[in-house]
């Protein structure tokens, strides 16, 4: 098992005749997840290297019976093709677009649990999902991993890899990887996917990978202490942030005394996660902690 | 994107939020121009984005033109805590009754707006959650709804607001929340919300953030917040739409991935060094993309040593080695550069920085062993090895 994308994964790309999403869609075909088309207006009955396009979700959804979407629109157009992907019935969106409002991102939130309650979002401003051997879902470069037995879980991409090499170079692989994004609201939170690893058979520690801003790891370090069984290691960037500052991400901004770094380590801490202070420790506390579980790793 | 008081209130009136007439000036002169258009007696605001102006004799009453005279002197050019006032708001002074508390922000753990208010006004909200918290009203909204005057007078009954003023404080939430919706604000604050001895309701201060990523909608906040005071570097970076933070050590850092270079500060922080930046490059690879980053963070003097953290995904480290090249050759940094270059076509990359032998360019493999080879150049000391 994995969770979220497998073999079973029909993936339709919103964006798919824009420059980036051409690119990652056939890359995400390469890899063997199976793309059944794409949906960009006005350009219906066109095709990108043998996939059909269509002029919406609805016609594209009624002919090719997606179950995945990927949202790669640019940031104005984001949430009305989230909503349209919803509303076509698609259960699982995820969007890796960058620079959408947060007033937009509250909306869809909101719009899609109201009447959507079965869907799920991922996303946004987040580099997809993947579960190695199985599918590729976004712009996650998968020849870092390989089929393992951990889960991952990460506000940040690039950092995603870093820790993910690492733990590939000491010979384990993952189950899936899963980028919730770097934004203030983003549709799946730690919790979501901490639950789905702990349900997943083929997980047997998770990664947790948080940085500054909000209380998502605080909420998380709760949950795990009620509902996780399995080892989570921990991470958390932005240690030397200064208060007020944007780093990089929408969401990662230390307001007043909230949402530091080092509350957040405390906070998991406290419930008895193990938090690497560096990408390299957070490895190598994996690593351990997967010598020392019963089961032989998977390699 | 942080708002200035006058700012905020000029957002507050174009959505009926009573504020005291008031002019934003940058002279002497003009303040006493606008203390005869306002009316004496006057209130002498610095404009600063940090809190604590009142303490550092930034507001002053001015009861006529030689006070107004004295005070706008001695405030325009005053240093608050790192902020120089260049700009004051010269408001008519307000008879205060009664001081609230409103605010309206963007609750991320409930993703819903959440409206706060309470009759504590003048303090620290950190404050009135840790020592009053039963005197804190916070009740979410449905943003798909908004918020109606009925939710609104029942957050004011909750609060405490005195009675022949509910409606008066109703209203004002509601066009705070008005305020929140229309702008796409992160957070709209208003303390104090004071009461008139004429019992009206009105905003005696104001503080707004607004979203960046929402500006397209709202070209006439574009120019908004405290330009004067903005770090010379961070406006040219945002000019050429780069994420780049100052910070106040003397290293410099680039890495590719913003929570790679989160990661990378700390990292570099706890083998002892002080980040002078943070850079995100994105997935750029290109050398004029790197030249403008090298360029933006070497304009910080501060600087004597840079690493370059890159993980190559999607982007490729040849790539990035090949812009670095291009990059130097242009601009010769007088300063020593670490450059780890890990992921896609790595070897590759690291293979021609090493046959380029650029002055001063040390590689290193791994982001710990980077980190402290970059500390070890920046103390002066020559043991990092090549």
């Amino acid at each position: 098992m994995s969770i979220l994308i497998d073999r079973e994964t029909r993936l339709l790309v919103a964006g798919i005749t824009g420059k980036e999403g051409s690119f990652h869609t056939l890359n995400n075909r390469r890899y063997g997840t199976n793309v059944v088309g794409g949906v960009t207006p006005g350009k219906g009955g066109q095709d990108v290297e043998g996939i059909p396009v269509f002029d919406s979700f609805a016609d594209a959804v009624a002919q090719t019976r997606p179950n995945t979407a990927m949202i790669f629109v640019p940031p104005r157009f984001a949430a009305d093709s989230i909503l349209e992907a919803a509303a076509a019935g698609v259960e699982l969106i995820i969007t890796i677009t960058e620079g959408i409002p947060a007033h937009d991102e509250l909306k869809v939130y909101n719009t899609v649990r109201r009447d959507h309650p079965g869907t799920r979002l991922i996303g946004p401003n987040c580099p997809g999902i993947l579960s190695p051997g199985k599918a590729n879902v976004g712009i996650i470069p998968a020849s870092f991993f390989s089929e393992g037995n951990v889960g991952v879980v990460s506000r940040s991409g690039t950092l995603t890899y870093q820790i993910g090499n690492e733990i590939a170079q000491a010979g384990f692989g993952c189950s899936t990887i899963v980028g919730i994004g770097g934004d203030p609201v983003p549709g799946s939170s730690f919790v979501d996917v901490l639950e789905l690893f702990e349900d997943d058979e083929q997980t047997e520690l998770i990664v947790l990978s948080g940085e500054i801003g909000g209380s998502a790891e605080e909420e998380a370090a709760e949950y795990i202490a009620e509902h996780v069984s399995k080892p989570v290691v921990a991470y958390i960037a932005g240690f030397t942030a200064p208060p007020g500052k944007q780093m990089g991400h929408a969401g990662a901004i230390v307001s007043g005394s909230a949402g530091t770094a080092a509350a957040k380590a405390q906070a998991l801490e406290a419930k008895g996660v193990r938090v690497g202070r560096t990408p390299t420790e957070v490895a190598e506390l994996a690593v351990q902690m997967l010598g020392e579980s019963s089961s032989a790793p998977v390699r | 994107m942080d708002l200035l008081e006058y700012q905020g209130k000029q957002l507050f009136a174009r959505h009926g939020l009573a504020v005291s007439p008031g002019r934003a000036v940058a002279t002497v002169d003009e303040a006493l121009a606008a203390a005869d258009e306002v009316g004496y007696p006057v209130v002498v605001k610095a404009q600063v984005l940090i809190g604590g102006r009142g303490k550092a004799g930034g507001v002053k009453l001015a009861a006529d033109a030689d006070e107004v005279r004295e005070h706008a002197g001695n405030i325009l050019g005053m240093d608050i805590r790192g902020h120089t006032v260049h700009t004051l708001w010269i408001e008519h002074a307000s008879d205060i009754a009664t001081e609230y508390y409103a605010s309206v922000l963007l609750d991320r753990s409930a993703k819903q707006p959440l409206v706060m208010f309470s009759t504590e006004g003048g303090v620290e909200i950190e404050q009135i959650a840790k020592e009053t918290p039963e005197r804190l009203v916070r009740s979410h909204v449905d943003s798909l709804k908004g918020l109606d005057s009925e939710q609104a007078l029942r957050i004011a009954t909750e609060g405490g607001a005195e009675e022949d003023v509910r409606q008066g404080v109703a209203d004002a939430l509601v066009a705070l929340y008005e305020v929140w919706d229309a702008e796409d604000a992160t957070l709209a604050e208003i303390n104090p919300l004071i009461v008139t001895p004429d019992r009206q309701v009105r905003a005696l201060d104001a503080k707004v953030s607004l979203d960046g990523n929402a500006l397209y909608r709202h070209p006439e906040n574009q120019d908004l917040s405290d330009t004067a005071n903005e770090d010379p570097i961070e406006r040219r970076a945002k000019e050429q739409g780069v994420q780049y933070v100052k910070l106040d050590g003397d290293i410099g850092i680039l890495g590719n991935g913003a929570g790679l270079v989160m990661s990378t500060l700390d990292v570099v922080a706890r083998a002892g060094g002080s980040p002078a930046n943070f850079l995100d490059a994105g997935g750029g690879s290109d050398a004029e993309k790197i030249k403008q980053a090298v360029d933006l963070i070497l304009a910080n003097d501060a600087v004597k040593a840079v690493l370059f953290n890159i993980f190559g995904g999607i982007t490729r480290c040849d790539e990035v080695a090949k812009g670095l090249i291009a990059a130097f050759e242009e601009i010769r940094p007088s300063v020593p550069f670490v450059v780890r270059l890990d992921g896609t076509n790595d070897e590759a990359g690291r293979a021609l920085l090493a046959d380029a032998a650029l002055p001063n360019v040390h590689p290193a493999r791994t982001m710990n062993e980077a980190a402290e080879m970059v500390v070890a150049l920046a103390a002066g000391r020559e043991e990092a090895k090549a």
